[in-house]
């Protein structure tokens, strides 16, 4: 069995390198199917005489980007013209609209996720809880269990080892301990200020 | 003969089988009453050459010993033994090394063990990367949430939204179509007393939602993710085990939750927050490789590596983050911690990179790209910033460790979440009127950072410009303007509620950094003294202090270097970094020409904050909490001897010991569930004292319930032995429990005439957990972490029972 574990352990290793070296091509390559709008050229032409500041953007690839091409209409007339581009400062620059609208949608979608599951502990739970148990109060379990019960720790440790058979019991078993979990790391934190403080 | 009990049952028996066995039995019950362990191994030899009969049992039994599962881990709460682990880590990389020279397979799984190190800090660097990426777009989109909304598309930010117009002028180069305010969009005016009261409102209820929606979801899902995270982690890496605090619930609730408490306005930053998600991401990612997740001490190896990935892409500064993890954060750092934190740091700042949040390959909002030089009088603001940066570091401290005190111990820590949004609707009150506290704070430090071209027409670069002696790009001095002059007291009120509101906010239950706040303070402070040190070189540039190296209308002082060094001077006056800090600035300019001025201002501020206070901010937290983190850097200098600092003193009950073959199993369990003691020693018998070993109390608990389910025959009455062999046992008697494979043989033991300096040493140097010590060989008493922290402690004036945890 070790042989066997040994080899599955290997190969999810390789998986694993293969899907983050693909991760980081797929962004390469959301990076080069740039939108047609997401370069441009930014001059920034200072006040001359009595033109006031202006500053022009244009799509326009980096090789032409230039006063001449990216200002226009040109304020001055045609021997200023020089003059005028000296002074103002072009530089080029892109951006990539898909990876941020990408991000942001992402970036929702999990706060929505995490926000209707905390609906749903907060308030939709315990009155499922209580049409399910009828009126008989659910004993919560003890809390202060390190302390007094040296031996409940290892019932604990002893139990996790043995397998369960059904997943469903396995997820229900894994959101219960879940929760002991978040109950005592909130008791520690928020009501005894023993740690984080 | 797979039976144990019944060979141990066998000395006695007389079973024709075990003719062979008796004899030597025999001569084996004569030896045990004497305990020098060397006979034990010549009698097993000699046994070997008694036709074997006892040998094969013995390997049998070794292989039937298979280690218990939960033996070798640790208690919440507690230390883990270094020692121990790092000697588990050498003994499985020896068994691998000699098992690669038998088969090709074996010699594939050594390749690809030795490998797994770099692709760890590889898969680190990359889910560190995307996720500080994935933190900076929504930050920065979420910032902007309060004042407006993209018509383009809603995930546009201000800045992003108005990318692509063609044509503006300088003063509505901030306004475009697509971009509507609130007030724009629910009454269709921008201008007015009613819009900018409905735009008010809007930014304040905002601001309202994003704290309660941060402080709810971390109070129900993840109460660890609080906090900055720094002085657990850097606890946790010095040995200390918070079961939960690096987990995957931990990171989503942190990384989600962080982006809401920036974007709310509040006075805090993303860096130290940083840290700590890319913390989650190593332990997470070490549960794939077997190398990573039953070794602890390797473990805070990867972990050391995965603050310097941190640190790497919250500044876009690798060398930066691998200093920051070495002097900052990590307890232990091998030479071989310090290459893999290097290359996880490059890995995740590269990715960043790719991802491009800001645009322009940039990866920090306030990169600085000015090179204009600086002359050694001006050493003189620098060193006074370093002053003023040293003196409001130690204010703070101070400040903010008495709130969080109050916080912790009065009625004020029952009610966090409603804590969290008063000082988000005071915050944001009194944030929106001014123009510069009402921008995120990064957006504040990038333009205090930012150097006045000629092209720049914020308030700040408002100078009188006379366009005919411009000649090129080189600017002359110029006097400020009226723009200048409002920017001025509307940064020094900026200035006095940021000090006055960060106090408050650092340490409270939503994620929250420090080095955004303090940075951003000093760049107000720098800046406000550059602007003042450039007027007064415009108007009198004839003084002997100017005259020599400015000469007339050159523009010699460059403000925003000021603002820069002041922020260098108050993060090092309230982080106490130091190297560190210089070279994440340096980085930060892309330049060698002002690590002089930062050098000179971080080294004054460390000194004149040290002079008020030993702690940095990070120290004083782990003070306040308790953790039992042993200082690395204080020397112990008091003249104590390891008796003075001993358990048991002399009014406290003797010690609990165990002895090696006389306890019951009931003796046993009642001794632990009558003390709470996390390990006991074992003695050869009570009278003589003499030591020979120790052994856990968990370990202890779960072997005893193991064998009581497993093992036949284990009663209340059978003797527990540590010997190798059992001991002589009368007839009709259990079988006894051997649990010689759950004893530290080699404990450490010092003299109780050893000086408290060394013994302090030790405890740093090699991170033990427990010492014994001895009196002419006998054992006398034990120290314990906890009781050095608490001698410390004492020596120092401080509270000792403040050590609340092992």
């Amino acid at each position: 069995t070790t042989v066997w574990s040994g080899f599955l352990r290997l190969c999810f290793v390789f998986g694993l390198s293969f899907l983050a070296l693909t991760g980081l091509l797929l962004v390469q390559l959301a990076n080069a199917a740039k939108n047609f709008e997401d370069v441009r050229c930014k001059c920034i032409c200072p006040p001359y005489k009595e033109h006031s500041g202006y500053i022009y953007n244009k799509n326009i690839t980096q090789k032409d980007c230039n006063c001449l091409h990216v200002v226009e209409p040109m304020p001055v007339p045609g021997p200023d013209v020089e003059a005028y581009c000296l002074r103002c400062e072009c530089k080029y620059e892109e951006r990539s609209s898909v990876t941020i609208k990408i991000t942001i949608i992402i970036y929702l979608s999990i706060l929505g996720l995490l926000l209707l599951y905390m609906v749903y502990l907060t308030f939709v739970e315990p009155i499922l809880k209580r049409r399910l148990f009828g009126h008989s109060q659910l004993i919560q379990s003890d809390d202060d269990v390190g302390d007094h019960q040296p031996f409940a720790n290892a019932h604990d440790v002893l139990a996790r080892s043995r397998s369960r058979a059904n997943v469903l019991n396995k997820v229900e078993y894994a959101q219960q301990r879940w929760k002991l979990q978040v109950q005592e790391q909130r008791k520690s934190v928020f009501d005894r200020h023993v740690v984080l403080s | 003969m797979d039976n144990p009990g019944f060979r141990r049952g066998s000395f006695h028996s007389s079973t024709s089988d075990e003719d062979l066995v008796e004899i030597s039995g025999a001569t084996l019950d004569f030896s045990m009453t004497d305990d020098v362990p060397p006979l034990d191994r010549d009698l097993g030899e000699f046994m070997s050459y008694n036709g074997g009969g006892l040998n094969v049992p013995n390997k049998m039994m070794d292989f039937l010993e298979e280690p218990i599962p939960g033996v070798g881990t640790y208690e919440d709460f507690n230390t883990i033994d270094w020692v121990r682990e790092k000697s588990r880590d050498r003994d499985r990389h020896r068994e691998i090394t000699n098992k690669s020279k038998e088969s090709t397979w074996a010699l594939i799984h050594r390749v690809s063990d030795a490998f797994s190190g770099w692709l760890l800090m590889l898969l680190i660097g990359l889910l560190a990367g995307s996720l500080a990426g994935l933190i900076d777009i929504s930050a920065h989109w979420m910032t902007d949430l309060k004042e407006g909304v993209c018509l383009r598309g809603f995930w546009f930010n201000h800045e992003h939204c108005c990318w692509n117009s063609e044509q503006v002028t300088f003063e509505d180069r901030d306004k475009c179509l697509e971009w509507n305010t609130w007030s724009q969009l629910l009454i269709s005016k921008s201008e007015g007393a009613f819009a900018y009261i409905l735009n008010y409102f809007m930014y304040v209820l905002w601001a309202l939602l994003f704290a309660l929606l941060a402080v709810s979801l971390v109070r129900v899902f993840a109460p660890y993710a609080c906090g900055s995270g720094i002085p657990e982690i850097k606890t946790i890496l010095s040995g200390f085990i918070i079961r939960g605090y690096l987990g995957k619930w931990t990171l989503i609730i942190k990384t989600i939750t962080l982006v809401l408490a920036v974007s709310s306005g509040l006075s805090l930053g993303k860096e130290g927050p940083l840290v700590h998600v890319a913390c989650c991401c190593g332990n997470i990612l070490c549960h794939c490789f077997t190398k990573y997740r039953k070794n602890e001490a390797k473990r805070r190896e990867v972990l050391s590596a995965a603050a310097a990935a941190g640190v790497s892409v919250a500044f876009g500064a690798p060398i930066g983050g691998v200093l920051f993890s070495l002097e900052e954060v990590s307890y232990y750092f091998p030479l071989k911690t310090l290459w893999r934190s290097f290359f996880a740091a490059l890995v995740a700042a590269f990715t960043l990179r790719s991802i491009n949040p800001f645009g322009n390959s940039r990866l920090v909002l306030f990169y600085v790209e000015f090179h204009t030089p600086w002359h050694l009088l001006e050493l003189v603001p620098f060193v006074f910033l370093g002053i003023f940066g040293g003196l409001w570091g130690a204010f703070f401290i101070r400040g903010n460790i008495a709130w969080c005190r109050k916080r912790k111990n009065t009625q004020l820590g029952k009610y966090p979440v409603l804590e969290v949004l008063v000082v988000t609707a005071i915050t944001g009150i009194l944030a929106f009127p001014n123009e510069y506290t009402r921008m995120s704070t990064s957006e504040l430090i990038s333009e205090l950072f930012n150097d006045c071209g000629l092209l720049d027409s914020s308030q700040l670069c408002d100078y009188v410009n006379n366009f005919n002696t411009t000649k090129g790009a080189k600017l002359p001095d110029r006097p400020a303007g009226v723009g200048v002059y409002t920017a001025m007291w509307q940064l020094s009120l900026a200035l006095v509620m940021k000090i006055l509101i960060t106090i408050f906010t650092f340490g409270m239950k939503v994620p929250s950094g420090l080095f955004i706040p303090s940075m951003a303070v000093g760049a107000i402070a720098g800046r406000l003294l550059g602007v003042g040190v450039e007027q007064l070189a415009y108007y009198h540039h004839d003084w002997p202090i100017f005259s020599g190296w400015c000469s007339q209308g050159a523009d010699c002082i460059t403000p925003g270097l000021y603002a820069m060094v002041g922020a260098a001077a108050c993060l090092g006056g309230v982080t106490r970094m130091t190297v560190s800090l210089v070279v994440i600035m340096f980085e930060l300019t892309g330049g060698l020409e002002y690590i002089v001025p930062l050098m000179a201002a971080a080294m004054t501020s460390k000194w004149v904050a040290d002079a008020i206070g030993r702690e940095g901010i990070y120290d004083a937290h782990i003070r306040l909490n308790g953790y039992p983190f042993l200082e690395a850097k204080e020397e112990f200098t008091h003249k104590t001897l390891a008796m003075d600092v001993m358990r048991p003193r002399r009014s406290d009950p003797t010690l609990m010991v165990l002895t090696q073959d006389s306890m019951t199993v009931e003796d046993v369990e009642t001794l632990i569930s009558e003390t709470t003691y996390s390990g006991y020693p074992v003695v050869v018998s009570r009278e003589s004292q003499r030591l020979v070993g120790f052994v856990l109390r968990r370990d202890l608990i779960i072997s005893i319930e193991n064998a009581r389910k497993k093992q036949d025959g284990i009663v209340s009455t059978s003797i527990i032995h540590f010997t190798d062999h059992s001991p002589p046992l009368p007839p009709h008697a259990p079988p006894s429990l051997k649990l010689r494979n759950i004893l530290d043989l080699s404990p450490f033991t010092v003299t109780d005439q050893t000086p408290m300096e060394i013994v302090v040493d030790i405890f740093r140097k090699l991170g033990l957990r427990q010492c014994l010590v001895t009196h002419n060989g006998r054992l006398l008493g034990i120290i314990t972490k906890k009781d050095v922290l608490k001698h410390i402690a004492q020596m120092a004036n401080q509270d000792p029972d403040s050590i609340l945890f092992n």
